[in-house]
Protein backbone atom coordinates (compact mmCIF):
# COMPACT_ATOMS: atom_id res chain seq x y z
CA UNK A 1 0.00 0.00 0.00
CA UNK A 2 1.44 3.66 -0.89
CA UNK A 3 2.67 5.60 2.20
CA UNK A 4 0.31 8.87 2.54
CA UNK A 5 2.23 11.89 2.08
CA UNK A 6 1.96 15.02 3.86
CA UNK A 7 2.01 18.74 1.60
CA UNK A 8 5.42 19.24 1.39
CA UNK A 9 5.84 22.39 3.71
CA UNK A 10 4.11 20.97 6.50
CA UNK A 11 7.43 17.95 5.51
CA UNK A 12 9.35 20.68 6.26
CA UNK A 13 8.00 21.81 9.65
CA UNK A 14 7.75 18.43 10.82
CA UNK A 15 11.38 17.65 10.31
CA UNK A 16 12.66 20.66 11.93
CA UNK A 17 10.73 19.89 15.01
CA UNK A 18 11.93 16.36 14.70
CA UNK A 19 15.51 17.47 14.47
CA UNK A 20 14.82 19.38 17.71
CA UNK A 21 13.81 16.12 19.54
CA UNK A 22 17.21 14.74 20.18
CA UNK A 23 17.96 17.99 22.72
CA UNK A 24 14.96 16.87 24.59
CA UNK A 25 17.58 13.83 25.22
CA UNK A 26 19.91 15.48 26.02
CA UNK A 27 18.50 17.57 28.61
CA UNK A 28 17.66 14.47 30.48
CA UNK A 29 20.70 12.69 30.30
CA UNK A 30 22.43 15.66 31.85
CA UNK A 31 19.62 16.24 34.63
CA UNK A 32 20.07 12.60 35.21
CA UNK A 33 24.10 13.37 35.75
CA UNK A 34 23.40 15.99 37.86
CA UNK A 35 20.69 14.55 40.40
CA UNK A 36 23.12 11.82 40.60
CA UNK A 37 26.72 10.90 42.76
CA UNK A 38 29.86 12.90 40.97
CA UNK A 39 31.47 9.61 41.24
CA UNK A 40 28.98 7.92 38.81
CA UNK A 41 28.24 10.59 36.65
CA UNK A 42 30.83 9.53 33.17
CA UNK A 43 29.29 6.36 34.18
CA UNK A 44 25.50 7.83 33.66
CA UNK A 45 26.73 9.94 30.66
CA UNK A 46 27.88 6.60 28.95
CA UNK A 47 24.75 4.63 29.91
CA UNK A 48 23.06 7.36 28.39
CA UNK A 49 24.67 7.04 25.30
CA UNK A 50 24.84 3.89 25.42
CA UNK A 51 20.88 3.92 26.15
CA UNK A 52 20.31 5.63 22.66
CA UNK A 53 22.46 3.68 20.31
CA UNK A 54 20.86 0.13 21.66
CA UNK A 55 17.44 2.20 21.53
CA UNK A 56 18.00 3.17 17.77
CA UNK A 57 19.35 0.07 16.53
CA UNK A 58 16.57 -2.24 18.00
CA UNK A 59 13.88 0.25 17.02
CA UNK A 60 15.76 -0.23 13.61
CA UNK A 61 15.70 -4.13 13.81
CA UNK A 62 12.36 -4.57 14.74
CA UNK A 63 10.88 -2.10 16.70
CA UNK A 64 9.03 0.16 14.09
CA UNK A 65 8.23 -3.12 12.03
CA UNK A 66 5.88 -4.18 15.10
CA UNK A 67 5.24 -0.43 15.84
CA UNK A 68 3.99 0.62 12.09
CA UNK A 69 2.02 3.70 11.40
CA UNK A 70 -1.63 5.01 10.82
CA UNK A 71 -2.46 3.21 7.66
CA UNK A 72 -0.10 0.43 7.60
CA UNK A 73 -0.65 -3.04 7.44
CA UNK A 74 -1.14 -4.70 11.25
CA UNK A 75 -2.72 -7.59 12.73
CA UNK A 76 -5.87 -7.42 13.97
CA UNK A 77 -8.27 -9.43 16.05
CA UNK A 78 -12.11 -9.70 15.74
CA UNK A 79 -13.74 -9.01 19.19
CA UNK A 80 -17.92 -9.23 19.23
CA UNK A 81 -17.29 -7.83 15.44
CA UNK A 82 -14.95 -5.18 15.70
CA UNK A 83 -11.29 -5.05 14.66
CA UNK A 84 -8.77 -4.71 17.03
CA UNK A 85 -5.57 -3.69 15.56
CA UNK A 86 -2.66 -5.23 18.60
CA UNK A 87 0.12 -5.07 16.48
CA UNK A 88 1.86 -3.87 13.07
CA UNK A 89 3.47 -5.97 10.05
CA UNK A 90 5.97 -4.46 8.44
CA UNK A 91 8.83 -6.17 7.52
CA UNK A 92 11.81 -5.75 10.00
CA UNK A 93 15.19 -3.57 9.36
CA UNK A 94 13.22 -0.39 7.39
CA UNK A 95 12.58 -2.78 4.50
CA UNK A 96 9.53 -1.58 2.03
CA UNK A 97 10.17 2.33 3.67
CA UNK A 98 10.47 4.59 0.98
CA UNK A 99 12.83 7.27 2.59
CA UNK A 100 11.05 10.60 0.08
CA UNK A 101 8.92 12.08 2.51
CA UNK A 102 6.27 10.04 3.01
CA UNK A 103 4.48 10.20 6.55
CA UNK A 104 5.93 6.76 7.43
CA UNK A 105 9.49 7.62 6.64
CA UNK A 106 8.94 10.76 8.94
CA UNK A 107 7.26 8.73 11.19
CA UNK A 108 10.57 6.04 11.69
CA UNK A 109 12.74 9.14 11.85
CA UNK A 110 10.46 10.77 14.93
CA UNK A 111 10.74 7.23 16.22
CA UNK A 112 13.83 6.69 16.54
CA UNK A 113 14.26 9.29 18.59
CA UNK A 114 11.55 8.88 20.25
CA UNK A 115 12.62 5.54 21.55
CA UNK A 116 15.98 7.03 22.54
CA UNK A 117 14.02 9.24 24.82
CA UNK A 118 11.73 6.79 26.71
CA UNK A 119 14.95 4.46 26.94
CA UNK A 120 16.75 7.33 28.75
CA UNK A 121 14.05 7.67 31.97
CA UNK A 122 14.67 4.21 33.95
CA UNK A 123 18.50 5.01 33.95
CA UNK A 124 17.53 8.10 36.44
CA UNK A 125 15.88 5.72 38.42
CA UNK A 126 18.86 3.73 38.68
CA UNK A 127 21.41 5.82 39.11
CA UNK A 128 24.80 4.89 41.32
CA UNK A 129 23.96 1.05 41.14
CA UNK A 130 22.25 -0.50 37.45
CA UNK A 131 25.01 -1.98 35.81
CA UNK A 132 26.11 -0.60 32.28
CA UNK A 133 25.47 -3.98 30.43
CA UNK A 134 22.34 -4.65 32.12
CA UNK A 135 20.87 -1.33 31.46
CA UNK A 136 21.83 -2.00 27.76
CA UNK A 137 19.88 -5.08 27.94
CA UNK A 138 16.88 -3.63 29.09
CA UNK A 139 17.19 -1.30 27.07
CA UNK A 140 17.16 -3.48 23.84
CA UNK A 141 13.78 -5.51 24.94
CA UNK A 142 11.95 -1.67 25.84
CA UNK A 143 13.40 -0.50 22.48
CA UNK A 144 12.70 -3.88 20.44
CA UNK A 145 9.24 -4.97 21.81
CA UNK A 146 7.25 -2.68 24.72
CA UNK A 147 7.19 0.48 23.29
CA UNK A 148 6.24 0.00 20.24
CA UNK A 149 3.53 -2.52 21.38
CA UNK A 150 2.20 0.59 23.00
CA UNK A 151 2.81 2.96 20.42
CA UNK A 152 1.55 1.26 17.80
CA UNK A 153 -1.55 1.19 19.93
CA UNK A 154 -1.68 4.83 20.22
CA UNK A 155 0.38 6.03 17.06
CA UNK A 156 -0.11 3.53 14.87
CA UNK A 157 -3.88 2.93 14.44
CA UNK A 158 -4.09 0.49 17.22
CA UNK A 159 -6.96 -0.61 19.11
CA UNK A 160 -6.39 2.23 21.29
CA UNK A 161 -6.85 4.83 18.73
CA UNK A 162 -9.50 3.03 17.23
CA UNK A 163 -11.97 3.38 20.43
CA UNK A 164 -13.51 6.34 18.72
CA UNK A 165 -14.28 4.81 15.59
CA UNK A 166 -14.97 1.20 16.43
CA UNK A 167 -16.90 2.39 20.17
CA UNK A 168 -17.80 5.81 19.79
CA UNK A 169 -15.61 6.53 23.40
CA UNK A 170 -14.54 10.14 22.29
CA UNK A 171 -11.79 10.27 19.64
CA UNK A 172 -9.77 7.52 20.64
CA UNK A 173 -6.79 7.80 23.12
CA UNK A 174 -5.28 10.47 22.11
CA UNK A 175 -1.61 11.62 23.04
CA UNK A 176 -0.24 14.17 21.15
CA UNK A 177 3.66 14.23 22.13
CA UNK A 178 3.73 11.06 23.81
CA UNK A 179 2.88 11.65 27.49
CA UNK A 180 1.86 7.96 27.54
CA UNK A 181 3.59 6.45 24.83
CA UNK A 182 6.97 7.83 25.88
CA UNK A 183 6.76 9.50 29.45
CA UNK A 184 4.62 7.39 31.31
CA UNK A 185 6.13 4.24 29.98
CA UNK A 186 9.75 5.34 30.89
CA UNK A 187 8.55 6.35 34.12
CA UNK A 188 6.57 2.52 34.64
CA UNK A 189 9.78 1.29 33.50
CA UNK A 190 11.72 2.93 35.71
CA UNK A 191 9.34 2.09 38.77
CA UNK A 192 10.17 -1.73 37.46
CA UNK A 193 13.66 -1.29 37.82
CA UNK A 194 13.55 0.72 41.27
CA UNK A 195 12.15 -2.19 42.70
CA UNK A 196 13.86 -4.53 40.98
CA UNK A 197 17.29 -3.13 41.93
CA UNK A 198 16.43 -1.78 45.25
CA UNK A 199 17.19 1.45 47.07
CA UNK A 200 21.05 2.83 47.20
CA UNK A 201 23.32 1.23 50.03
CA UNK A 202 22.17 3.65 53.29
CA UNK A 203 19.45 5.14 51.87
CA UNK A 204 17.40 3.82 54.35
CA UNK A 205 18.05 3.00 57.27
CA UNK A 206 16.98 0.31 60.41
CA UNK A 207 15.27 3.45 62.52
CA UNK A 208 13.34 4.61 59.86
CA UNK A 209 14.97 7.58 58.73
CA UNK A 210 15.59 8.09 54.78
CA UNK A 211 18.57 10.83 54.69
CA UNK A 212 18.60 12.88 51.70
CA UNK A 213 21.88 12.27 49.05
CA UNK A 214 21.63 15.25 47.15
CA UNK A 215 22.78 15.34 43.38
CA UNK A 216 26.42 16.67 42.60
CA UNK A 217 25.63 19.26 40.30
CA UNK A 218 22.53 21.62 40.41
CA UNK A 219 23.61 23.45 37.16
CA UNK A 220 23.96 20.36 35.08
CA UNK A 221 20.19 20.01 35.60
CA UNK A 222 19.02 23.52 35.60
CA UNK A 223 20.62 23.55 32.11
CA UNK A 224 18.99 20.20 31.22
CA UNK A 225 15.58 21.69 32.02
CA UNK A 226 16.45 24.37 29.14
CA UNK A 227 17.54 21.75 26.68
CA UNK A 228 14.81 19.50 27.72
CA UNK A 229 11.75 22.72 26.55
CA UNK A 230 13.84 22.88 23.54
CA UNK A 231 13.41 19.41 22.50
CA UNK A 232 9.83 19.25 23.81
CA UNK A 233 8.58 21.76 21.39
CA UNK A 234 9.99 19.84 18.93
CA UNK A 235 8.36 16.93 20.20
CA UNK A 236 4.88 18.26 20.53
CA UNK A 237 4.86 19.67 17.33
CA UNK A 238 5.88 16.87 15.52
CA UNK A 239 3.82 14.28 17.29
CA UNK A 240 0.74 16.71 16.75
CA UNK A 241 1.24 17.10 12.90
CA UNK A 242 2.42 12.97 12.67
CA UNK A 243 -0.62 11.46 14.87
CA UNK A 244 -3.24 13.76 14.78
CA UNK A 245 -2.83 15.62 11.26
CA UNK A 246 -2.12 18.96 13.05
CA UNK A 247 -1.12 21.62 10.50
CA UNK A 248 2.39 23.65 10.86
CA UNK A 249 0.41 26.52 11.79
CA UNK A 250 -0.99 25.08 14.40
CA UNK A 251 2.58 25.27 16.22
CA UNK A 252 2.31 27.97 17.78
CA UNK A 253 -0.28 27.38 20.34
CA UNK A 254 1.52 24.04 20.99
CA UNK A 255 4.90 26.06 21.47
CA UNK A 256 3.14 28.34 23.82
CA UNK A 257 1.16 25.39 25.92
CA UNK A 258 4.53 23.61 26.27
CA UNK A 259 6.19 26.58 27.51
CA UNK A 260 3.21 27.92 29.97
CA UNK A 261 3.15 24.17 31.36
CA UNK A 262 7.00 23.89 32.26
CA UNK A 263 6.74 26.93 34.01
CA UNK A 264 3.41 27.15 35.86
CA UNK A 265 4.43 23.59 36.76
CA UNK A 266 8.20 24.95 38.23
CA UNK A 267 6.83 27.65 39.66
CA UNK A 268 4.38 25.94 41.49
CA UNK A 269 7.19 23.10 42.74
CA UNK A 270 9.31 26.08 43.80
CA UNK A 271 6.23 27.63 45.68
CA UNK A 272 5.20 24.24 47.09
CA UNK A 273 8.78 24.01 48.35
CA UNK A 274 9.85 27.27 49.88
CA UNK A 275 6.37 26.76 51.73
CA UNK A 276 7.42 23.92 53.42
CA UNK A 277 11.33 23.79 54.16
CA UNK A 278 12.01 27.67 53.92
CA UNK A 279 13.76 27.66 50.80
CA UNK A 280 13.22 26.59 47.22
CA UNK A 281 14.51 23.37 46.32
CA UNK A 282 16.20 23.44 42.65
CA UNK A 283 16.18 19.62 42.04
CA UNK A 284 12.47 19.68 42.79
CA UNK A 285 11.61 22.69 40.76
CA UNK A 286 14.09 21.12 37.84
CA UNK A 287 11.56 17.96 38.31
CA UNK A 288 8.45 19.97 37.92
CA UNK A 289 10.03 21.99 35.17
CA UNK A 290 10.42 18.52 33.19
CA UNK A 291 7.15 17.00 35.03
CA UNK A 292 5.20 20.33 33.02
CA UNK A 293 6.53 19.64 29.63
CA UNK A 294 5.63 16.04 30.50
CA UNK A 295 2.01 16.36 31.26
CA UNK A 296 1.70 19.15 28.76
CA UNK A 297 2.81 16.49 25.87
CA UNK A 298 -0.47 14.84 25.79
CA UNK A 299 -3.38 17.64 25.25
CA UNK A 300 -0.44 21.12 24.14
CA UNK A 301 -2.44 20.59 20.92
CA UNK A 302 -6.12 20.61 21.99
CA UNK A 303 -6.00 22.94 24.87
CA UNK A 304 -6.10 26.85 25.44
CA UNK A 305 -2.99 28.85 27.19
CA UNK A 306 -4.93 29.48 30.05
CA UNK A 307 -5.93 25.07 30.71
CA UNK A 308 -2.21 24.37 29.83
CA UNK A 309 -1.18 26.70 33.02
CA UNK A 310 -3.86 24.76 34.98
CA UNK A 311 -2.83 21.81 33.45
CA UNK A 312 0.97 21.90 34.31
CA UNK A 313 -0.09 23.85 37.83
CA UNK A 314 -1.70 20.40 39.02
CA UNK A 315 1.03 18.32 37.61
CA UNK A 316 3.71 20.31 39.32
CA UNK A 317 1.93 19.97 42.56
CA UNK A 318 1.22 16.36 42.11
CA UNK A 319 4.61 15.91 41.04
CA UNK A 320 6.41 17.90 44.16
CA UNK A 321 3.97 15.41 46.85
CA UNK A 322 4.67 12.49 44.96
CA UNK A 323 8.21 12.39 45.12
CA UNK A 324 8.03 13.22 48.96
CA UNK A 325 5.21 10.12 49.13
CA UNK A 326 7.18 7.11 46.92
CA UNK A 327 11.16 8.52 48.63
CA UNK A 328 9.65 8.60 52.08
CA UNK A 329 6.28 6.19 52.54
CA UNK A 330 7.18 3.98 49.61
CA UNK A 331 10.34 3.39 50.24
CA UNK A 332 11.50 3.77 46.10
CA UNK A 333 14.94 5.22 45.66
CA UNK A 334 14.76 6.94 42.38
CA UNK A 335 17.54 9.63 42.61
CA UNK A 336 16.42 11.03 39.22
CA UNK A 337 13.02 11.71 39.94
CA UNK A 338 11.60 9.60 37.13
CA UNK A 339 8.84 7.46 38.60
CA UNK A 340 7.13 10.79 39.53
CA UNK A 341 8.39 13.08 36.79
CA UNK A 342 7.65 10.99 33.82
CA UNK A 343 5.11 8.17 35.25
CA UNK A 344 2.81 10.32 37.38
CA UNK A 345 3.38 13.75 35.36
CA UNK A 346 2.33 11.69 32.25
CA UNK A 347 -0.48 10.17 33.39
CA UNK A 348 -1.91 13.81 34.68
CA UNK A 349 -1.36 14.83 31.16
CA UNK A 350 -3.35 11.66 29.98
CA UNK A 351 -6.28 12.90 32.42
CA UNK A 352 -6.06 16.39 31.70
CA UNK A 353 -6.59 16.15 28.36
CA UNK A 354 -9.92 13.94 28.99
CA UNK A 355 -10.85 16.83 30.71
CA UNK A 356 -9.49 19.88 29.08
CA UNK A 357 -9.12 18.43 25.38
CA UNK A 358 -11.24 20.77 22.75
CA UNK A 359 -11.19 20.01 19.47
CA UNK A 360 -11.38 22.65 17.03
CA UNK A 361 -9.72 20.84 14.18
CA UNK A 362 -10.22 17.81 12.83
CA UNK A 363 -8.40 15.10 14.77
CA UNK A 364 -6.87 11.97 12.32
CA UNK A 365 -7.77 8.78 13.29
CA UNK A 366 -7.93 5.26 11.73
CA UNK A 367 -10.78 3.41 10.34
CA UNK A 368 -10.11 -0.57 10.07
CA UNK A 369 -6.99 -0.60 8.59
CA UNK A 370 -6.86 2.06 6.15
CA UNK A 371 -9.46 4.83 6.04
CA UNK A 372 -8.04 7.97 7.36
CA UNK A 373 -11.52 9.95 8.57
CA UNK A 374 -11.86 13.52 10.24
CA UNK A 375 -13.58 14.68 13.27
CA UNK A 376 -14.79 17.88 14.35
CA UNK A 377 -16.40 19.28 17.62
CA UNK A 378 -16.92 18.09 21.18
CA UNK A 379 -15.85 14.42 21.77
CA UNK A 380 -18.07 12.87 24.63
CA UNK A 381 -16.30 10.24 26.20
CA UNK A 382 -12.93 11.33 25.90
CA UNK A 383 -12.30 11.14 29.46
CA UNK A 384 -13.22 7.53 29.31
CA UNK A 385 -10.94 6.80 26.57
CA UNK A 386 -8.23 8.88 28.21
CA UNK A 387 -8.88 6.73 31.41
CA UNK A 388 -8.90 3.11 29.24
CA UNK A 389 -5.25 4.17 27.86
CA UNK A 390 -4.53 4.93 31.81
CA UNK A 391 -5.34 1.38 32.61
CA UNK A 392 -3.56 -0.23 29.68
CA UNK A 393 -0.67 1.49 31.43
CA UNK A 394 -0.99 0.23 34.52
CA UNK A 395 -2.48 -3.04 34.01
CA UNK A 396 -0.49 -3.97 31.08
CA UNK A 397 2.39 -1.99 30.50
CA UNK A 398 3.75 -2.43 34.05
CA UNK A 399 3.20 -5.87 34.56
CA UNK A 400 4.77 -6.95 31.29
CA UNK A 401 8.23 -4.18 31.68
CA UNK A 402 8.68 -5.40 35.69
CA UNK A 403 8.06 -8.90 34.54
CA UNK A 404 10.58 -8.49 31.91
CA UNK A 405 13.23 -6.92 33.62
CA UNK A 406 12.94 -9.69 36.59
CA UNK A 407 13.20 -12.15 34.01
CA UNK A 408 16.62 -10.70 32.62
CA UNK A 409 17.85 -9.89 36.15
CA UNK A 410 18.13 -13.43 37.62
CA UNK A 411 19.92 -13.80 34.00
CA UNK A 412 22.33 -11.66 34.03
CA UNK A 413 22.19 -9.20 37.88
CA UNK A 414 21.41 -5.60 37.40
CA UNK A 415 22.73 -4.50 40.40
CA UNK A 416 26.52 -3.56 40.90
CA UNK A 417 28.45 -4.98 43.55
CA UNK A 418 28.77 -3.42 46.95
CA UNK A 419 32.35 -2.92 46.36
CA UNK A 420 31.17 -1.29 42.78
CA UNK A 421 29.06 0.86 44.69
CA UNK A 422 31.32 1.97 47.29
CA UNK A 423 33.71 2.94 44.95
CA UNK A 424 31.37 4.45 42.36
CA UNK A 425 30.41 3.54 39.27
CA UNK A 426 32.94 5.64 37.28
CA UNK A 427 35.88 3.95 38.62
CA UNK A 428 34.20 0.23 39.03
CA UNK A 429 32.33 -0.03 35.52
CA UNK A 430 34.89 2.24 33.08
CA UNK A 431 38.06 2.49 35.37
CA UNK A 432 38.17 6.20 35.40
CA UNK A 433 36.01 9.45 36.83
CA UNK A 434 34.12 12.01 35.34
CA UNK A 435 36.06 14.31 37.42
CA UNK A 436 39.88 13.34 38.15
CA UNK A 437 40.76 16.80 39.71
CA UNK A 438 38.22 16.54 42.23
CA UNK A 439 39.18 15.60 45.81
CA UNK A 440 37.09 12.76 46.42
CA UNK A 441 35.17 12.77 50.12
CA UNK A 442 36.54 10.06 52.38
CA UNK A 443 33.30 9.43 54.14
CA UNK A 444 31.73 8.11 50.60
CA UNK A 445 34.64 5.23 51.17
CA UNK A 446 33.96 4.24 54.92
CA UNK A 447 32.13 0.51 55.11
CA UNK A 448 28.58 1.05 56.13
CA UNK B 1 1.44 -10.25 47.97
CA UNK B 2 3.90 -9.28 44.79
CA UNK B 3 2.54 -11.85 42.59
CA UNK B 4 -0.72 -11.13 43.94
CA UNK B 5 -0.56 -7.29 43.21
CA UNK B 6 0.15 -7.69 39.80
CA UNK B 7 -2.81 -9.96 38.71
CA UNK B 8 -4.34 -7.22 40.28
CA UNK B 9 -3.36 -4.78 37.95
CA UNK B 10 -3.69 -7.26 34.98
CA UNK B 11 -7.43 -8.03 36.44
CA UNK B 12 -8.45 -4.39 36.46
CA UNK B 13 -7.24 -3.73 32.93
CA UNK B 14 -9.37 -6.97 31.85
CA UNK B 15 -12.24 -5.45 33.63
CA UNK B 16 -11.65 -2.46 31.93
CA UNK B 17 -11.34 -4.15 28.26
CA UNK B 18 -14.61 -6.01 29.20
CA UNK B 19 -16.09 -2.95 29.86
CA UNK B 20 -15.39 -1.73 26.11
CA UNK B 21 -16.69 -4.74 24.57
CA UNK B 22 -19.86 -6.04 26.94
CA UNK B 23 -21.70 -2.32 27.39
CA UNK B 24 -22.68 0.10 24.75
CA UNK B 25 -24.37 1.74 27.09
CA UNK B 26 -22.22 4.75 27.95
CA UNK B 27 -22.89 5.29 32.15
CA UNK B 28 -22.74 1.43 32.41
CA UNK B 29 -19.31 1.40 30.50
CA UNK B 30 -18.08 4.37 32.32
CA UNK B 31 -19.11 2.55 35.86
CA UNK B 32 -17.64 -0.66 34.60
CA UNK B 33 -13.95 0.61 33.63
CA UNK B 34 -13.98 3.02 36.88
CA UNK B 35 -14.76 -0.47 38.76
CA UNK B 36 -11.63 -1.85 36.84
CA UNK B 37 -9.35 1.26 37.56
CA UNK B 38 -10.23 0.70 41.50
CA UNK B 39 -9.32 -2.88 41.11
CA UNK B 40 -5.55 -2.00 39.51
CA UNK B 41 -5.28 0.89 42.18
CA UNK B 42 -5.72 -1.62 44.82
CA UNK B 43 -2.96 -4.07 42.49
CA UNK B 44 -0.86 -1.01 42.56
CA UNK B 45 -0.66 -0.55 46.05
CA UNK B 46 -0.41 -3.89 46.94
CA UNK B 47 2.44 -4.06 44.82
CA UNK B 48 3.83 -0.92 46.14
CA UNK B 49 3.36 -2.44 49.92
CA UNK B 50 5.43 -5.92 48.82
CA UNK B 51 8.10 -3.68 47.64
CA UNK B 52 8.79 -1.71 50.99
CA UNK B 53 12.07 -2.95 52.81
CA UNK B 54 12.37 -5.23 55.39
CA UNK B 55 13.90 -3.85 58.70
CA UNK B 56 16.44 -6.02 58.93
CA UNK B 57 17.66 -5.13 55.24
CA UNK B 58 17.90 -1.18 55.93
CA UNK B 59 20.58 0.53 56.85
Amino acid sequence: MPAPRLAEVTTVACIFFIFLVPLAAAGLALMNVGLGRSRSAGHMMMASLSALAVAGLAYFVCGFAWQGFIGGPGHALNLAGKNWNWIAAEPFFFRKLSFDGSAASLVALFQIFCVGLAALIPLGSGADRWRLRASCLSTGVLAAVIFPLFAHWVWGGGWLAQLGVNYGIGRGFLDVGGAGSIQALGGLTALAVTWILGPRRGKYSADGMAPAIPGHNAVLVLFGCVLALVGWVGLNSAGAILFTGGEPSGTALIGINTMLAASASALTAAFITKIRFGKPDASLTANGWVGGLVASSASCAFVSPAEAVVIGSIAGAVITFAIEWLELRMEVDDPGGSVSVHAVGGICGLLALGVFGQFQRPVLNVVGDSLPSTMIGIAPGQWLAQLIGVATLLGFVLPLTYGVNRLLNRFYPFRVSVEGERQGMDLHELGAGAYPEFITHTDEFLPR
Amino acid sequence: MKVVGFLMLLAGWFLVLAAIVLFASPPLRAAFALTGMAVEALGLILAFRSHLIPREEKG
